[in-house]
């Protein structure tokens, strides 16, 4: 058991991993590296796979095919408790007949540890929740549930922590609380994190590289701040952030940028920021981006004209605009109210600006809506 | 009129519920009283208060040789029954092998089966076999037909299991055999306890499938049968009332346990 837990280090490789219930593929050809060390997140929608990719890596699940390596070992076929990895679980799954404390204990206990106490009670302190030790689970709240799930794989300190959704039932404040602790203690530790979540808030907070999943696939991976500065499908567009995507037509390349026919208008994008593999294009540019005025003004950079105000909602920090283009789309555009400039108002007649470099470019044949459907950023 | 319309609707329940529990009690109240009959002979008439049938419980000859031997079947046939009943019920909710469905109607068999044509069937069968009837040809009849209410208590309770405690258990570097002794047994547990509370009671108080296989033992039940027609002892009585009571503290502790449970540690 412990031998196990102490030998295999390394990353954590998925190669070409694929679980299939029936004819559905719930992951579909997974290949995935997760650097020893690293605070790795799995973003994506209800269903996609997540926790099935977890399950598999635990050993609770089977892949249909494909290989799970931690370093140079394969640990496909291992069983679960020989694997040097803790799962914190979605429902928590305490033991009910057990207390608290035995909780904690139980996985030190079954590695032989014979003096459990100190370690225990350490990890009872982390999560704030040592006056709880003598209860039964069925006696704690889901959110104090779901940080002795937390304590319980901890306390092990497995060379590899898979943590599915362990934050979902807390209030945000004890969430935002916890999502540092486990920060600390994945850095102090020095351990690997696999972090299943929905909410892209934290994703991005605490992750040092993001996965976007998709049904069963890997959309796109990297820091979050690639992710979200250049995604490169309209679903991680969508789903990480909001943002505007125009169909459009690649009508001229001038040294490094391209420019893009818009319905008529003309805007440009550049060459390294854009995947569209033919003429055809899906233009994005995020909402907080664009400068929105009337029309009036002149502008630099980037602009499109002939857009009618529809729909204004003012939120303090900022304000959120729904603009209709003269080819019926309503685009996006968050105006930061630092100006001193009052909002405009609904019925107005407007121009939309912004410098090329924030603009990026998709592949022209995808659907612009995907992803946008999903996005919990409104119910989280 | 009207007054006593109001209050007979606001105590409609307690009286439907007192009423209940008159009907639920007086049988055992009846046996409780006669059990402190200075009787002779047969103990139909009430004849005057005495201890002595508490104070000497075995006095009628028989009697306690009768107990003696149902508490022995009853511990044999529960020990039995409740093993096999529990591995019965684990291969069926866990084990998806070929004939699951047919196995799970057949266990149903035995409780639909009426016993008189059981116990018959039973005593040929033993017949053929060149069995002679007594001890443990009732102990094979009892276990036969106390499996099928284990497998189902047992089985209920398994259903009720998340399978991911036992998943988290291996995850906790628990193997097979620790995931099954530390987590799927103590929650497993009460419904065994429940199933082998049930076996006992069938067992103990079985007559009609006893009657066909006992050869020439004696239960408690075949005993308080024979003796019914010539005059039970109130000694008989004596001991249903202790066996009423040993019960009933099984299922105030087995509550109160329970209660301690959820509440404190
Ligand atoms: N045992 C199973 N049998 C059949 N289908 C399953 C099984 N387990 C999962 N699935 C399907 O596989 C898909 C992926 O499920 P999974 O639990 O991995 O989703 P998820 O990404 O964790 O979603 P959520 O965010 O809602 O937890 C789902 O469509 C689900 O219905
Ligand atoms: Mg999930």
């Amino acid at each position: 058991m412990s031998d196990a837990s102490t030998s295999a280090k390394g990353d954590l490789q998925l190669r070409n991993i694929t679980k299939t219930y029936g004819d559905f593929n719930a992951v579909d050809d997974l290949t995935l590296t997760i650097p020893e060390g690293s605070f790795f997140a799995l973003l994506g929608p209800s269903g996609c796979g997540k926790t099935t990719t977890l399950r598999m890596i635990a050993g609770l699940e089977e892949p249909t095919a494909g290989t799970i390596h931690v370093g140079s070992t394969e640990i496909t076929d291992m069983k679960p408790y020989r694997r040097p990895v803790n799962t914190v679980f979605q429902n928590y799954a305490l033991f009910p007949h057990l207390s608290i404390f035995e909780n904690v204990a139980f996985g030190l206990r079954r590695r032989g540890i014979k003096d459990v106490k100190e370690q225990v009670d350490k990890v009872l302190q982390l999560v704030e929740l040592p006056h709880l030790a003598e209860r039964k689970p069925t006696q704690l709240s889901g959110g104090q549930q779901q940080r002795i799930a937390v304590a319980r794989a901890i306390v092990n300190r497995p060379a590899l922590l898979l943590l599915d959704e362990p934050l979902g039932a807390l209030d945000l404040k004890l969430r935002r609380q916890m999502q540092i602790e486990l920060k600390w203690i994945q850095t102090e530790v020095g351990l690997t994190f696999v972090h299943v979540t929905h909410d892209q808030e934290e994703a991005m907070t605490m992750a040092d590289t993001i996965a976007v999943m998709n049904e069963g696939r890997i959309e796109q991976m990297g820091t979050p701040a690639d992710l979200y500065d250049n995604p490169q499908t309209a679903f991680v567009a969508n789903f990480l952030g909001q943002s505007n995507l125009i169909k459009g037509n690649v009508v001229a390349t001038d040294g490094d940028s391209h420019t893009v026919d818009l319905f008529g208008q003309k805007v440009k994008v550049n060459k390294n920021r854009s995947v569209a593999r033919d003429s055809s294009i899906l233009f994005g540019i995020r909402p907080e981006k664009i400068r929105i005025q009337e029309n009036s003004h002149t502008n630099s950079g980037c602009v499109l004209e002939g857009g009618t105000i529809v729909d204004v909602s003012y939120i303090g920090v900022s304000t959120q605009y729904q603009v209709e283009m003269p080819w019926g789309q309503e685009l996006m555009v968050f105006e930061q109210n630092d100006d001193g400039i009052p909002p405009l108002a609904k019925g107005d007649s407007v121009k939309l600006s912004w410098e090329p470099v924030f603009s990026f470019g998709l592949n022209g044949h995808e659907d612009a809506s995907a992803g946008s459907e999903v996005n919990p950023t409104e119910d989280e | 009129m009207k007054k006593f319309n109001r209050w007979f609707g606001k105590n409609l329940i307690r009286i439907y519920a007192v009423m209940g529990f008159t009907y639920l009690f007086i049988p055992i109240v009846y046996t409780f009283v006669f059990s402190f009959n200075d009787y002779v002979r047969s103990n139909l008439v009430w004849r005057g208060f005495t201890f002595d049938n508490w104070t000497d419980p075995c006095a009628p000859l028989d009697i306690c040789p009768a107990l003696g031997n149902s508490i022995k079947i009853g511990l044999i046939a529960t020990a039995g029954a409740t093993l096999l009943g529990t591995l019965i019920a684990f291969a069926l909710a866990r084990y998806a092998f070929k004939g699951r469905g047919i196995v799970n109607t057949l266990i149903f068999l035995p409780m639909a089966t009426p016993e008189l044509v059981l116990g018959a069937s039973l005593l040929t069968m033993f017949l053929d076999l060149g069995f002679n009837p007594g001890f443990w040809t009732i102990v094979i009849a009892h276990v036969m037909f106390c499996i099928s209410f284990v497998v189902v208590t047992v089985k209920a309770r398994i259903a009720s299991l998340d399978p991911r405690l036992e998943q988290a258990a291996m995850d906790l570097y628990a193997n097979e055999a620790e995931t099954f002794r530390r987590v799927t047994l103590p929650l497993v547990a009460p419904g065994i306890a429940g199933g082998a509370l049930l076996a006992f009671s069938l067992s103990f108080d079985d007559f009609i499938i006893t009657n066909f296989n006992s050869g020439t033992t004696i239960t408690f039940p075949l005993y308080v049968y024979t003796h019914a027609e010539r005059g039970l002892p109130a000694q008989a009585n004596v001991i249903g009332v202790s066996m009423f009571l040993l019960a009933l503290f099984v299922v105030l502790a087995g509550q109160f346990v329970g209660r301690k449970r959820k509440v404190s540690a």
